[in-house]
């Protein structure tokens, strides 16, 4: 049942921190966001941490466990050990504000910069018609619960500042699949996703992927497949001669 | 002390759910410069969590479904208790609602014929909630972000700025709202990164908070839902009404105790989900009420025909409104024949194929084999009530969502009338389209209307200010993290899923006692990102707002939809007729009764005679 856990949490603010060493109880079926409301309400009344839903859905807990980008409402204390230290950090793609809550306006940055779903002209409300396997591409995308743990993770922008300008991350990169995927969007995306969002900057280590809760194939469901639309029309000679003649950009 | 940091807009609207979302929307594009306050990051909104789907009679997958039939559902699961104007309402508009988010880039399940799949729910009538799997919250709320993000590109591509005429602020909670001579005049509050206090000055202030379940212990709510627009309404001067009635929802997980209270959608019994007792045994047909005996079936081979046959068998009683599910629930597991932690068994597993579970409910899937260790496709769910909606809230006008103070507005769960006694699943995620949309325009109309603006005085200013730092003032006072959890236990024992007088006497007493315990509390640290210092704050909106469903679940002396009472075990007539009207008064609340509004002749005459004779007095049948 229940037994007493080390834990080493990040505490500081933009002007530094360290790791401070805490012992807790940690009772059966608990998750990591027990333990650290628990340090909360009897140890540090007033360590930061973000986080609503703790069902996984609303993807504010983000944070790193034993260095491993993860959900604290989803990471069970049972993946470890009794006698093990169990250390965790914030998120260290994003400048931290306290404790373990980052700041993350970067991505609604990177959100405001993709043009929004272009409706169909011409079609009123109540007259949309999609096949269900057509909606299914991007319905995996919009399972999206923006914890993001993916912008945390790739390394384009893990541990280089200067990409963040050019580069709006495997979320919002999905963001542009999704979009071009959606039957019945009108924008014209895959030029954008190159020379715009910086596409070409991802290369495909599926980091994105694996820290993804909701398991989505950012990388070969989403990102392969804007790569390759991004090529065709780019190498295909007919379209080259095309943008050229028409000054498509 | 550095100088305050003021902002000016023509609507704020607090709270960044659905309701807010789509308010927000509505009054950008009735041209006022619209400010959207919420507690959370943007797109992290309690709505996220709903599971189900949005229900709107667009008839797609029974073409004889219409406004008359919803509103005809709605009313039954509310008891009849329900705002009659509002379930009009609802009922008309939700299928526009729903297309509308079409527009805005959401992608719905579909049909064979490439229209909006719609899926069975508790105490609809026919298929009616439109969904995306088992995470339909989470694409309305996606839907309503990025349409708000499409409209500040607009105002980019004209002006140059995102942020010229819709601006999210968020991670900042509104401690008061600041009137002059009773009119709203802004709101005040607090920074959550840094704890520096700002002033947003506007005449018009559109609540959409959500509700109040974190009063409780168990609970499918995030700790957003501290009832802060309620308590924010009543200390404005506004009313609510039907506080009385808070909906346990009968299916949250019951283990590991970490996660007790989270819910468990309803789509698992709408897709064919039972519900059984630990000796096996599928309860519920035990349990159907006497205005409900037409139209469930009363034997397991008729129930299960209804899946594939509903025009000739009658619905499985799984699927009766939350309130009566619930209290089965609770009646199985009193009567020691729940399950080990407590619960009752929902089975889908020996129901469906394990790839279809896979695909209709993905989220339930994933949940309990992250947090439970429980594989639904082979296992049994184990599973309880858990405290979920408020049915009441601010009393609004049901076509602008005005509430008695002038300039003060409210939609979605802080609302209160639309849904009676009981709310029916689905008819929240529609509920607070189709009065998000009604309030932010009436929120509108009303600015525009207006020859001067209000002003908010220094004093009133000070006087906010103090209140919110007076936790760090005290000292020796207790921790606010103690006092929450007494609430969350008094709430639940006393005040829970049945009620007797003696128990919430004793509720009363001990919500006296920690109101006075909480005006003495202490807390620690300093501003910047202080949880303990925001709780502090929030539990002040708790403790009324408890009183206020404490005191009125005192007085309403029967039992309907989500007030049920031991002692007065029978739902009559007369209480129809009655609503409970709370106001604050002093430092605590008052409750009186008011005649609820009689229902127009035409909507009556939508239900036969017989049914009406169920939940009608006699003199009002006469007329």
């Amino acid at each position: 049942m229940g037994y007493r856990g080390h834990f080493r949490v990040w505490r500081g603010d933009s002007s530094g921190g360290g790791l401070e060493d805490f012992t807790v109880e940690v009772n059966e079926g608990e998750v990591v966001l027990d333990v650290i409301h628990r340090l909360q309400a009897t140890q540090a009344a007033d360590l930061a941490v973000r986080w609503n839903c703790k069902a996984g859905k609303c993807g504010s807990c983000s944070a790193e466990v034993n260095g491993r980008p993860r959900l604290l409402c989803m990471t069970r204390m049972s993946v470890f050990a009794e006698d093990e230290t169990v250390t965790v950090t914030p998120m260290r793609t994003f400048p931290v504000i306290r404790d373990l809550v980052t700041d993350v306006s970067y991505n609604y940055t990177k959100a405001r910069e993709i043009p929004a779903f272009q409706p169909p002209e011409g079609v009123p409300p109540g007259e949309y018609r999609m096949s269900q396997v057509d909606v299914e591409r991007s319905q995996e995308f919009r399972k999206c619960i923006e914890c993001f743990l993916c912008q945390n993770t790739c390394h384009v922008i893990r541990d280089h500042e200067e990409n963040k300008e050019a580069f709006a991350g495997p979320r919002f990169l999905m963001r542009v699949a999704e979009l071009e995927m959606h039957p019945l969007d009108e924008g014209d995306r895959v030029g954008a996703a190159q020379s715009a969002h910086g596409l070409g900057l991802c290369n495909i280590t599926k980091c994105c992927t694996e820290v993804c809760p909701e398991h989505i194939k950012i990388t070969d469901n989403a990102l392969i497949p804007m790569k390759e639309r991004v090529a065709d029309r780019r190498y295909d000679p007919i379209v080259w001669l095309g943008n050229k003649l028409f000054r498509r950009s | 002390m550095p100088e305050l940091e003021r902002h000016s807009f023509d609507v704020l609207v607090i709270g960044a759910g659905g309701a807010g979302l789509r308010a927000a929307i509505e009054a950008r594009e009735h041209g006022m410069r619209t400010a959207v306050l919420c507690k959370s990051l943007f797109g992290k909104a309690h709505t996220v969590m709903a599971e189900g789907g949005i229900a709107a009679a667009m008839g797609n997958a029974n073409p004889k479904d219409n406004w008359q039939v919803h509103f005809r559902d709605t009313m039954r699961g509310g008891k009849f208790l329900n705002d009659w104007r509002m379930a009009e309402l609802h009922a008309k508009e939700a299928p526009q609602r729903v297309w509308e988010l079409e527009t805005y880039g959401a992608l719905f399940d579909r049909t064979e014929d490439g229209r909006i799949s719609q899926r069975n729910f508790g105490g609809h009538e026919y298929p009616r909630l439109a969904h995306v799997g088992d995470r339909t919250g989470l694409e309305l709320i996606r839907s309503l972000q990025q349409k708000v993000v499409s409209l500040q590109q607009e105002d980019h591509a004209r002006s140059g700025d995102y942020e010229s005429r819709l601006r999210v602020f968020q991670e900042f909670t509104v401690t008061d709202l600041v009137l002059d001579g009773g009119a709203v005049a802004g709101a005040f509050g607090y920074w959550r990164e840094t704890g520096r206090f700002a002033l947003f000055e506007a005449p018009a202030v559109v609540l959409a908070t959500g509700g109040i379940g974190k009063s409780f212990k168990v609970t499918s709510n995030s700790w957003e839902y501290t009832g802060d627009g309620h308590a924010l309404a009543l200390r404005a001067g506004a009313s609510l009404v039907n506080m009385e009635f808070v909906q346990f929802h009968p299916t949250g997980m019951v283990w590991p105790p970490s996660v007790k209270g989270i819910l468990v959608t309803e789509s698992v019994r709408g897709d064919g989900g039972v519900l059984r007792n630990s000796e096996g045994k599928r309860f519920m047909f035990d349990y159907i009420p006497e205005v409900f005996k037409d139209k469930y079936a009363d034997n397991e081979a008729e129930a299960d025909r209804w899946y594939t046959d509903p025009d000739n068998n009658r619905r499985p009683p799984e699927l009766l409104p939350r309130d009566e599910v619930a209290r089965a629930i609770n009646s199985e597991v009193k009567a020691g024949r729940g399950s080990e932690h407590g619960g009752v068994f929902l089975d889908v597993s020996s129901r469906l194929p394990a790839e279809e579970i896979r695909r209709r409910l993905p989220s339930m899937h994933h949940q309990f084999k992250e947090l439970a260790d429980v594989d639904i496709t082979a296992q049994p769910m184990e599973v309880g009530p858990t405290c979920h909606y408020v049915m009441g809230g601010v009393r609004v006008d049901p076509d602008t969502g005005a509430s008695s103070v002038p300039g003060l507005f409210a939609a979605g769960e802080v609302s209160g009338g639309m849904h009676g006694s009981n709310r029916l699943g689905g008819n929240s995620l529609s509920d607070l389209l189709v009065f998000g949309r009604r309030a932010g325009a009436g929120a509108a109309d009303y600015v525009a209307g207006l020859a001067t603006r209000p002003a908010c005085s220094a004093e009133a200013v000070a006087r906010a200010e103090r209140v919110a730092l007076a936790p760090f003032e005290r000292e020796g006072g207790e921790n606010p993290y103690t006092l929450h959890m007494e609430l969350q236990q008094v709430m639940n024992d006393l005040v829970g899923i049945i009620r007797k007088a003696d128990e919430m006497d004793q509720a009363v007493k001990r919500l006296e006692d920690l109101k006075r315990r909480a005006a003495a509390l202490t807390v620690e640290g300093h501003r910047q990102f202080n949880p303990g210092w925001h709780l502090a704050l929030d539990l002040r909106n708790m403790l009324l707002v408890s009183e206020c469903v404490a005191r009125a679940a005192l007085l309403r002396t029967e039992s309907r939809g989500g007030h049920t009472r031991d002692d007065y075990p029978r739902m009559e007539a007369e209480w129809r007729r009655k609503l409970l009207v709370c106001r604050a008064a002093g430092d605590g609340v008052e409750v009186v009764e008011e005649p609820q509004r009689p229902i127009r002749p035409d909507l009556l005459e939508l239900f036969e005679f017989g049914e009406l004779q169920k939940y009608l007095t006699a003199d009002e049948l006469e007329g």
